[in-house]
């Protein structure tokens, strides 16, 4: 036997013990890594949407507010229109504040025999968008052109693929990169293209309630406000006016401050869990390790009375937690891996959050992370125990319990 | 090589009395001779173990040095101090010293395993011992397996494989009978006539015949008889 072997032994013949260390530091690792990722995921999920949505102010029709909600087709996924008058536009654009403006046109598809799918169509003018076109332009360089539609990543449906939607085929150019947001439900496309599906969906004798003449309308208008100006200011200002009284302006802003305080609720809870499992494991582990050190006095005594070192032993012991905790971390992080990606869809939904999981290499990195700590935890454990006995003269240990 | 206490005392702190401090062993000047075997008898606490502990350098005594040679082993770092013990100075102590999750076999080969010093030669030497001390066919078991007289001969075999220049036996025929007993205080006679330098802590009055040296301890306080 070689000297490296004995803290094998000493795990293999104590199965109680090594499990016990590693079901310890498993858990340890589990939570850490677990914990950050869903926290990650979720801040990611949140500026995902601020930076899609990139609007300070977003101006709907009033009576928006009692059909479909903006938010909810925004943020939750839901599906539905709602129509102005596009002269707006114009006298949007001369509003003091004002630096950016584009249009955007709603049609919800339906599950019928129409349509290939049941989503938010949203048509977008390519002249002056500024929210979606950087991140079509990702995926497909190109414009829009007549029929051509960009997809969300949930929508299943490939590029080279047609749907149907209104009876019209639609050519799919591109797939959008994944948000987190509901936006990943939605099909973009031209505005030219969202006006020639309204004409379908009404010679199909859908009633969109639209008033006045369809090719004049838009559904939302997205501000964005000069350097220095205050959304609030602007948005107040354009309710304020009578010439703008059908339609409302919200800030951008507002519509976040419900998602940004469940997301703080949210996590804060799982801040608290993670500190909580944690401090729980650390005092097992300290548990342990005293119990384990008082158990084992004489067999460290014994060591250093043939001859072992101090700095030997602590070597010896720290080997054996080192190992016993690697093992742990392991196990920890690919328990954690197992919940994590096979049940995205699942923590997703029961958050209700956005939600946009860190890339590879920033996962492998918190795997390692929690995988370090993890060990960092038990050797410092171990250490300390070992510390403790060393002190004491081995031949008092020795004498000890005769 | 011997083995040379100079001045050693050892006290603890412990009510006793008026006192606050219990000399467990009064200055002491004692030299172990290599190729001598000295006995020391004395009554239960009259501080026989704390004396060894002290020659082996696992207890800081509390005044005094102890030598081997010319090197003072409290002297030394923690590291030196270790190794010395390692290859010179082997302990068979009084009480229970088995590593419960090694082989018998590997317990005596586990001094030669720490530094790496593992031969062909030092298992032969493991393996003569225990065939000689009557444990052979017990090399492969666990020591929980195995009786106080035959864990008793494993802390023997375990002293001995490494020829060590010095060996300091607490009581080494404790729990052993008289067939035993003979026995080991017949090997141990042997390492000291190959040039070890033996202490040899016992109440067996039959150890006298085997003393080069003999000493009693009486309450902390040595004398060579
Ligand atoms: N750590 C300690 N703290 C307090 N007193 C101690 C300590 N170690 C030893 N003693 C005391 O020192 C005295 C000598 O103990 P020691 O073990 O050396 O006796 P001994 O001669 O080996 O006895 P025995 O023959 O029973 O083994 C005892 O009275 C013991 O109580
Ligand atoms: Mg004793």
């Amino acid at each position: 036997m070689k000297a490296w072997k004995l803290p094998l032994r000493n795990l293999a013949r104590k199965p109680g013990r090594t499990a016990a260390l590693i079901a310890l530091t498993a858990f340890l690792a589990l939570s850490m890594f677990a914990g950050s990722v869903v926290a990650l995921s979720l801040r990611r999920g949140m500026s995902s949407l601020e930076n899609r949505l990139g609007a300070d102010v977003i101006v709907v029709p009033v009576s928006a507010k009692s059909k479909v909600n903006l938010d909810e087709i925004l943020l939750q996924g839901a599906t539905g229109y709602f129509y102005m008058d596009a002269e707006l536009l114009p006298q949007l654009a001369k509003e003091s504040g004002v630096a950016q403006l584009s249009p955007q046109l709603f049609l919800a598809s339906l599950r019928a025999s129409c349509c290939s799918v049941a989503v938010q169509v949203i048509g977008i003018d390519q002249d002056t968008d500024f929210t979606v076109q950087p991140w079509i332009s990702r995926s497909y360089a190109q414009r829009l052109g007549e029929m051509d539609v960009a997809v969300g990543s949930k929508i299943s449906a490939d590029v080279g693929e047609n749907i149907i939607l209104y009876e019209t085929r639609c050519h799919v150019v591109a797939r959008l990169e994944t948000t987190g947001t509901a936006m990943d439900t939605c099909v973009y496309c031209s505005m030219e293209t969202l006006r020639a599906l309204l004409e379908a969906a009404r010679g199909l004798n859908h009633d969109l309630k639209i008033s006045g003449d369809p090719e004049e309308v838009v559904s939302a208008v997205y501000l964005k406000v000069q350097e220095g100006m205050d959304p609030q200011k602007v948005a107040d200002s354009i309710n304020l006016q009578r010439k703008f009284k059908k339609v409302q302006a919200v800030r951008t802003k507002s519509m976040f401050t419900g998602i940004a305080d469940s997301l703080s609720g949210v996590s804060r809870t799982i801040g608290l869990l993670v500190v909580a499992v944690w401090a729980l494991a650390v005092v097992l582990l300290l548990i342990a390790f005293l119990l384990s050190a008082n158990e084992r006095k004489r067999e460290f005594a014994v060591l250093r009375l043939l001859g072992t070192s101090r700095r030997m032993l602590a070597g010896l012991m720290w080997r054996e937690t080192a190992l016993c905790s690697l093992m742990g971390g392991v196990l920890g992080v690919a328990l954690a891996a197992l919940i994590l990606f096979p049940f995205a869809g699942l923590i997703e939904h029961s958050l209700g959050l956005p939600y946009l999981m860190p890339a590879a290499p920033t996962m492998a990195l918190l795997a390692a992370a929690s995988l370090a700590a993890a060990v960092l935890v038990g050797s410092l454990a171990s250490a300390w125990a070992t510390h403790r006995l060393s002190r004491v003269d081995p031949g008092t240990i020795l004498r000890e319990g005769n | 090589m011997n083995l040379r206490a100079e001045g050693v005392s050892k006290s603890y702190f412990r009510k006793t009395g008026e006192a606050n401090f219990f000399v467990a062993v009064q200055r002491t000047d004692l030299t172990l001779e290599g190729g001598q075997v000295t006995v020391l008898m004395g009554r239960s606490g009259s501080g026989k173990t704390t004396l060894l502990h002290m020659l082996a350098g696992l207890l800081q005594p509390s005044e005094g040095k102890v030598f081997l040679e010319n090197t003072d082993l409290y002297a030394l770092e923690d590291q030196a101090l270790s190794r010395l013990r390692n290859e010179k100075i082997s302990v068979i102590p009084q009480s229970r010293s088995a590593i419960e999750t090694l082989s018998v076999r590997e317990n005596i080969l586990l001094p030669a395993t720490l530094y790496g010093h593992i031969s062909g030669e030092t298992e032969r030497q493991a393996q003569a011992w225990m065939d000689r001390l009557g444990i052979l066919p017990l090399a492969d078991s666990r020591p929980r397996e195995l009786s106080g007289g035959e864990l008793r001969r494993m802390a023997i075999a375990r002293a001995l494989v490494s020829r060590p220049a010095v060996i300091l036996a607490d009581e080494p025929t404790g729990d052993l009978d008289d067939e035993n007993t003979i026995l080991v205080l017949d090997v141990l006679r042997e390492s000291a006539r190959a040039g070890a330098a033996v202490l040899l802590v016992t109440h067996e009055n039959d150890a006298l015949k085997y003393a080069d040296v003999a000493c009693r301890m009486d309450q902390g306080i040595l004398r060579i008889c």
